[in-house]
C-alpha cells in the first residue's frame, strides 16, 4: 500500500504525461516565433552534419550552400581512419568508466547522507555541496602535477578518476534529496520484514530511486563525453587521446585545410552524445527540475 | 498509517527501557534515537559507504585547490618539490601584468552581458512555451541540442561558419552585404563569443525556467483569471515572482559559469589569437602563463584568483539574493 502511494507519483513524474492524451495545437504565432529559435538553434549543427556531405571543391566555392552532389566520401574517410577509432573507443570507456563511478559511489554516499543520522552528517554533505564552488578550471594546475606524479599521465585512468570527483556534488545534491524522499514506514516495513539496512539498499532504495540515478547517469556520461579542458591536460600522447581532443588536433594539425573532412569528424564525434540525450530527453529535463528545486 | 501506529513501529528496545510513555510524549525523539542507536555495525556501514567517495572527491577535488594555494606562493617550474618561496609576489605580477586585467576586464563583460542576453530570451520563450500544446516536447529536445553537444564540436563548427571565408561571410555575400573578420576583429570579437555562448546556453536556461513555470500551481492562474487578471498581469505579478527562486540560481550558475571560461575560447581563437582579439579570458591567461610556459607556480597562483573571485561574488550572491527565497517565494510578489 505504503509502496504504491509513493511509486505512483514519483514513476509519473519522471515518466511525464502518458501519450495517450491527445494534447491540442497552440496557436500559430507560438509555433512561428518557436520555429525561429529551434533554426537559430540546430543551424550550427546541421551546418556542421550537412558540411561533411560536401567536397572541398565544393566549399570552396560556396562556403554556405546545400550539398550538391551529396557525397559520402569524408565520412567514409573518418570511419576508416583508425585515430578516429582510437579516440572513440578512448571516449567510450572514459564516459562509461565515469558513469558507473559517479553512480556507484555517488549511490553509496547519498544513501548514508539520506538514512543515516550521525555526527558529521551536516559536514559531510556541505563537503560534497562546496564542491560547486571548485570548477575543475580552479583545481587543473595542481592536478595536473598530482596526476603526474601518481604516473597516471597519458593513461585514461588519469581523466576518469578526476571526473568521477568533480561529478560527485551534483550526484549528491540531485540523489540525496531523492533517497530522503522515500517515507520511513517503507524501511519500518522493511525491517519488520526481517530486511537489514544493506537490504532495504538494494531491495528497496535501489529500484524506488532508478529514475534519479539515471538522470545522474547520463548527466555523468554527457559530462565525461564532452570533457575537454582535463583531458588536454592529462593526455598528450595520440594513443590515449578522446575525442574532443582527436577532432580539435585535426582541426589545427595537418589537415586543417580538409574542411570536409574536420566537418564530417566533428559530426559523428557528437553522435554519441545526442543519440544518448535523444533517448533521456525526459529524464534529463527532470533531472534539472530535481536539481534545482531539491 | 495512523501516527501513533507509527510511533509504536519506531519505538525501540532502547526506548522501552527509559519507558514506553516517553515516546508518545516526545514524537520527533524516538525516530532519531532509533537512527542513532545502530552501534559499531551502522558506523560501520556509513564508513564502508561513504569512504569511497570521500576519499576520491577530497584526493582529486579538495586537495589540488589546497596545493593551488600552496604553490602559489613559489617560483616554481613543476619539478621536484617547490622550494623557490617568493611570498606574494606571483600576486603582485599578477595583478601588475595588463594581460591579467584586460582578461579579468572581459570576464566581468561576459558575465554581465551572459546574464542581460540570456535572461530575457530564455524567460520569454519559456513563457510562450509554458502551454501544453502539441510538439513541446519535440521543441525542448531541439533548442536543449547546443548545450548537449561538447564545446570542442560546438567551437570548431562556429569557427568554420565565422571564419574569413566561412560560411557567414559567403551567405552574407549573397545577400550583396560585405562580410566582417568576425573572429579576429577586436571590436566585434567580444560580441560573436557573446553570440556563440548564448546559443550554447540558452536552451539549458529555457528549459531550466519551462520546469520552474511547469512547478506553478495551475489553480493560480485560474486564481487570477477570475479575480479578472489579464494574461499580463498574470505573468508580470503572478507567473515571474514565482519563478524568483529558478532565476536566482540559474543566474548563480552562469555567473560561476562565466568566470571560470575556458573551453569554446581556447578551442576557437587558441592560446595566442585570444589575447589580440580581445577574448582571452582568466583561465586561458592561467593556461598559456601556467601550464604551457612551464610556471606552475604562478599558474597555481592565478588559479587561486580565480577562486577568491568566484567565492566572494558567490557569498555575496548568496547573501543578499538567495537568502530571499528562504523568506518563502509566495510572500515575495506583495512587496
Amino acid at each position: 500500500m505504503a509502496i504504491a502511494a509513493v511509486n505512483a507519483p514519483t514513476v509519473s513524474a519522471w515518466k511525464g504525461r502518458p501519450r495517450r492524451q491527445e494534447l491540442a495545437w497552440g496557436n500559430p504565432l507560438v509555433y512561428f516565433v518557436a520555429l525561429v529559435f529551434v533554426a537559430l538553434m540546430i543551424g550550427p549543427v546541421a551546418y556542421i552534419v550537412i558540411g561533411g556531405f560536401r567536397s572541398n571543391a565544393q566549399i570552396a566555392a560556396d562556403p554556405a550552400a546545400f550539398p550538391s552532389p551529396w557525397q559520402l566520401d569524408s565520412y567514409v574517410r573518418v570511419l576508416g581512419n583508425e585515430r578516429f577509432w582510437v579516440a572513440f573507443v578512448n571516449s567510450v570507456i572514459s564516459a562509461l568508466a565515469t558513469t558507473v563511478g559517479v553512480v556507484a559511489l555517488g549511490l553509496m554516499v547519498s544513501f548514508v547522507l539520506a538514512r543515516y543520522r550521525f555526527r558529521g552528517s551536516a559536514a559531510l554533505y556541505a563537503l560534497f555541496a562546496a564542491g560547486l564552488m571548485f570548477p575543475i578550471t580552479v583545481a587543473i594546475t595542481p592536478l595536473y602535477i598530482l596526476i603526474r606524479s601518481l604516473g597516471l599521465m597519458d593513461s585514461l585512468v588519469g581523466v576518469i578518476l578526476p571526473q568521477i570527483a568533480f561529478g560527485l556534488p551534483t550526484t549528491v545534491i540531485i540523489l540525496v534529496p531523492f533517497l530522503r524522499a522515500i517515507p520511513d514506514e517503507i524501511q519500518e516495513a522493511a525491517e519488520i520484514d526481517g530486511c537489514g539496512r544493506m537490504g532495504f539498499f538494494f531491495r528497496m532504495v535501489l529500484p524506488l530511486s532508478m529514475p534519479g540515478v539515471i538522470t545522474v547517469g547520463i548527466l555523468a556520461f554527457i559530462g565525461a563525453w564532452n570533457s575537454y579542458m582535463l583531458p588536454l591536460y592529462v593526455l598528450n600522447d595520440q594513443r590515449s587521446v578522446t575525442l574532443p581532443l582527436a577532432v580539435q588536433q585535426l582541426a589545427s594539425g595537418q589537415f586543417s585545410t580538409d574542411t570536409s573532412l574536420i566537418l564530417a569528424a566533428t559530426s559523428l564525434a557528437m553522435l554519441p552524445a545526442l543519440a544518448f540525450f535523444s533517448l533521456f530527453e525526459r529524464r534529463i529535463v527532470g533531472g534539472l527540475t530535481g536539481a534545482v528545486k531539491g | 498509517m495512523s501516527a501513533s501506529a507509527r510511533e509504536n513501529l519506531t519505538t525501540s528496545p532502547a526506548d522501552l527501557s527509559t519507558g514506553g510513555g516517553s515516546a508518545a510524549a516526545l514524537p520527533p525523539r524516538p525516530a532519531r534515537r532509533r537512527r542513532s542507536r545502530g552501534g559499531w555495525k551502522a558506523r560501520a556501514e556509513i564508513l564502508a559507504l561513504s569512504a569511497p567517495a570521500v576519499v576520491v572527491f577530497v584526493t582529486f577535488v579538495i586537495l589540488p585547490v589546497i596545493l593551488a594555494g600552496y604553490y602559489g606562493f613559489f617560483r616554481w617550474k613543476g619539478y621536484g618539490p617547490p622550494t623557490e618561496f617568493i611570498g606574494l609576489r606571483n600576486y603582485v605580477v599578477i595583478f601588475e601584468d595588463p594581460a591579467f586585467r584586460s582578461a579579468l576586464t572581459n570576464n566581468v563583460k561576459i558575465l554581465v552581458l551572459s546574464l542581460v542576453m540570456q535572461g530575457p530570451i530564455a524567460v520569454a520563450f519559456a513563457l510562450l512555451l509554458n502551454k501544453k500544446m502539441r510538439g513541446q516536447s519535440l521543441i525542448r529536445v531541439l533548442i536543449f541540442v547546443p548545450y548537449v553537444i561538447s564545446e570542442a564540436v560546438a567551437g570548431i563548427g562556429w569557427a568554420m561558419i565565422l571564419s574569413d571565408r566561412g560560411a557567414a561571410n559567403g551567405f552574407l555575400a549573397k545577400l550583396g552585404i560585405t562580410g566582417e573578420s568576425w573572429l579576429a576583429n577586436p571590436s566585434i570579437a567580444l560580441w560573436t563569443l557573446m553570440v556563440i555562448l548564448t546559443w550554447k546556453y540558452i536552451g539549458y536556461a529555457t528549459i531550466l525556467f519551462l520546469a520552474g513555470l511547469q512547478g506553478i500551481p495551475e489553480e493560480l492562474h485560474e486564481a487570477a483569471s477570475i479575480d479578472g487578471a489579464s494574461y499580463w498581469q498574470t505573468q508580470r505579478y503572478i507567473v515571474l515572482p514565482l519563478l524568483g527562486p529558478t532565476l536566482r540560481i540559474w543566474a548563480f550558475l552562469s555567473i560561476i559559469g562565466s568566470l571560470q571560461l575556458f573551453d569554446i575560447v581556447y578551442i576557437i581563437w587558441g592560446q595566442y589569437i585570444s589575447g589580440t582579439a580581445g577574448v582571452s579570458t582568466m583561465a586561458t591567461y592561467m593556461n598559456s602563463n601556467g601550464r604551457l610556459s612551464g610556471n606552475f607556480g604562478y599558474g597555481s597562483a592565478v588559479a587561486v584568483v580565480m577562486f577568491l573571485i568566484s567565492l566572494v561574488i558567490a557569498l555575496v550572491y548568496q547573501r543578499f539574493v538567495l537568502r530571499r527565497d528562504t523568506a518563502g517565494a509566495l510572500t515575495e510578489g506583495e512587496g
